[in-house]
């Protein structure tokens, strides 16, 4: 499983050198975009932008391989869960019915439910590269830093912080425990029923959570020690000034945002609908 | 309010939150019901909501959710975001009466306990997650709602289960460690 958590990766792009806080905000905006809309036009605009975004970034393949193939698999069972579960969903929306195939009960194949997951497979794929590239070009310190700098509490970004520091230590912990249960003979994996998972899953979360309790009061005492939280700022060594590139971002995810919420309530819902003229 | 939060409650919540993004992997599919399984990063938010309250709870549930789907899933359902929160402010409500820390974590603690996760999960998978569902992504009612029955069963027998005997077994470390008191 460590081979497939995404990771921070240095490198050196205008994406890589934007601020934390930035591409965090245009994260946010997109995936609200996204969340909001239902507008076919917007959706194909986002796919393609978010596209030529994750091309720029310099991202590779191996970085988010695994993590993009997991995602297809999880969208192509959702999208199947949504037919099983309603096959009229999209003649509910869209109000007509064009029967592509006769199938039998209520399973008739239509082209506006095939519209309708069409588009849900859309909304996924609109968000996904922002997300994957949030992640592998913030690095989570100057991450804290910047947090910090737009007003948030210190003690917020510090949180952030520690809470990224310490995945990979976590990590090593869980992968360490589950090997010892391992050699004490706990096969993992495997059918078994509930109980037995749940009795499975106890012997690797009872030591791993008692463990990062006394983590926790390791790190906390060692920040008492230096005085963390005597004062009301703190300087920050990976800190950095938003520059004109930050703010150009900002200005068009936020009229990027206004203007597909526009396109998609203009006609007084968020679905766009190709069946009625 | 404010206070209150000390230098603990943010490294609690660092913490938690990184046991939360790892343990998002480790889980076990519950049925047929898409997306829904035993999740194991469900009794580590138990366990700190219950041991540290409901701003150090709700915070994990908000940041390591978000977290832990865009770093394995690379997608954030924001619907299922904002129910984790829900049930770890539930849960963190009544931190104090669960006497964990103080090593009294009894009967009835582990009856009113219960009580609350119960309702904390229904709240959270059975009313917001599918409304959410519904309003943000329009997905079909049927399913959400078949999904959140899903959601419900398998967080409340994780943590009813694996959350109960954690803090059973924490209070009764925890005694020992808690016995002494700041001199001011």
């Amino acid at each position: 499983m460590a081979g497939r958590l995404l990771t921070y990766e240095e490198k050196d792009t205008w994406i890589h050198r934007l601020s934390g806080v930035t591409k965090l905000a245009f994260f946010l905006l997109w995936s609200f975009t996204g969340m909001l809309t239902y507008d076919t036009r917007v959706l194909l605009v986002m796919l393609a932008l978010s596209l030529v975004i994750f091309y720029m970034s310099k991202t590779e393949w191996k970085q988010v391989g695994m993590v993009f193939k997991f995602i297809l698999l999880f969208l192509c069972l959702n999208l199947v869960a949504v037919y099983i579960f309603s096959p009229q969903q999209g003649t509910l929306i869209y109000g007509t019915s064009t029967v592509l195939v006769n199938l039998p009960g209520r399973y008739d194949l239509t082209v506006e439910q095939l519209f309708y997951e069409f588009n849900i497979m859309l909304k996924y794929l609109t968000v996904t590269p922002v997300v994957l590239m949030f992640i592998v070009t913030t690095n989570p310190s100057e991450f804290a830093a910047s947090l910090n700098r737009i007003g948030i509490s210190y003690n917020v970004g510090y949180a952030v912080a520690i809470a990224l520091r310490y995945v990979p230590d976590v990590q090593s912990d869980f992968t360490k425990i589950k090997h010892a249960q391992e050699a004490r003979g706990i096969e993992m994996s495997g059918k078994a029923s509930v109980w037995e998972r749940l009795k499975k899953m106890s012997m690797i979360i009872f030591p791993l959570i008692f463990s990062s309790m006394d983590r926790i009061d390791v790190v906390s005492n060692a920040m008492e020690l230096r005085g963390f939280g005597k004062h009301k700022k703190r300087t920050w060594y990976k800190g950095r000034k938003l520059t004109k590139t930050d703010y150009m971002t900002l200005a068009f995810a936020a009229v990027f945002m206004i203007a597909s919420l526009w396109i998609t309530f203009a006609d007084g819902n968020r679905f766009y609908n190709p069946f009625s003229r | 309010m404010n206070k209150k939060f000390g230098i603990k409650d943010v490294v609690a919540i660092g913490i938690g939150t990184a046991l939360f993004i790892v343990l998002t992997n480790v889980q076990a599919p519950l049925g047929f019901i898409p997306n829904t399984s035993l999740q194991s990063r469900v009794a580590v938010l138990t366990f700190f909501s219950a041991i540290f309250g409901p701003i150090v709870g709700g915070v994990i549930g908000l940041v390591g959710h978000a977290l832990g789907d865009a770093l394995f899933y690379g997608s954030i359902w924001w619907s299922w975001v904002f129910p984790e929160a829900v049930f770890a402010i539930a849960v963190g409500i009544f931190a104090a009466k669960y006497k964990v820390k103080e090593g009294g974590f009894g009967k009835k603690e582990i009856i009113l306990f219960n009580i609350v996760q119960v309702i904390g999960n229904v709240l959270a998978w059975l009313l917001v997650a599918p409304v959410l569902d519904i309003l943000i992504y329009a997905e079909p009612a049927g399913k959400v709602f078949a999904q959140g029955v899903g959601a419900t069963l398998g967080n409340v027998l994780v943590a009813g289960i694996l959350g109960t005997l954690l803090m059973a077994a924490y209070s009764k470390v925890g005694a020992k460690s808690g016995s002494l008191s700041k001199e001011d």
